[in-house]
């Protein structure tokens, strides 16, 4: 099973004694501004669980798997997240 | 931006207190960070998901002076990003 938004949102609403829906429109608000600050910045350094960024790729010739067809792949951003050495040591038990 | 710059803006969009948004920003990432550490997935539709990969203990070389050495298994966390992150990064 995954945690999803549903489940924050119970942790939220159990730990800052407000309502239930605002709970879960906090947690929207949260992913949101997660988002929109990816989209303006291209980084978002959360300490001690890793940082998010937005890396360029360049185009590149590639092939549909399927027809083994030549296409070329337009250049464009993607997400992505490095952890930091705090979220590693606390994956491999070594709590700090 | 970083963990407080993100409490700021969530405060300001909430209407809710400076503390009160620091606190739900540590609540969000800590329960993440808990739900990988037992080994559990999280997925926030949209924004992305995290999972954790486990790698396997193997013989490694110090690229530097050949020698070999044993690297440790370990665990590691992975980031896949959501449609809709995707998209709006591209300007779609």
């Amino acid at each position: 099973m995954s945690i999803t938004k549903v489940e924050l949102a119970d942790i939220v609403y159990e730990n800052m004694k407000l309502d239930k829906k605002r709970a879960t429109d906090l947690v929207d608000m949260f992913f949101e501004e997660m988002k929109n600050a990816l989209v303006k910045d291209g980084e978002v350094q959360v300490s001690g669980f890793g940082k998010f960024f937005v890396k360029e790729k360049k185009e590149r010739k590639g092939r549909n798997p399927k027809t083994g067809e030549s296409i070329m792949i337009e250049p464009r951003k993607v997400a992505t997240f490095h952890h930091s050495q705090v979220l590693k040591d606390r994956l491999n038990g070594q709590k700090k | 931006m970083n963990k407080s710059d993100l409490a700021k803006q969530l405060a300001e969009k909430a209407s809710l207190s400076k503390g009160d948004a620091e606190k739900c920003v540590a609540i969000v990432w800590e329960s993440i960070q808990d739900a990988l550490t037992q080994g559990e997935r999280v997925e926030i539709r949209g924004f992305g998901s995290f999972s954790v990969k486990h790698f396997d203990a193997r013989e490694g070389r110090n690229p530097k002076t050949g020698e070999s050495i044993k690297i440790e298994p370990r665990s590691l966390p992975r980031f896949k990003a959501g449609k809709d992150l995707k998209d709006r990064i591209n300007h779609k």
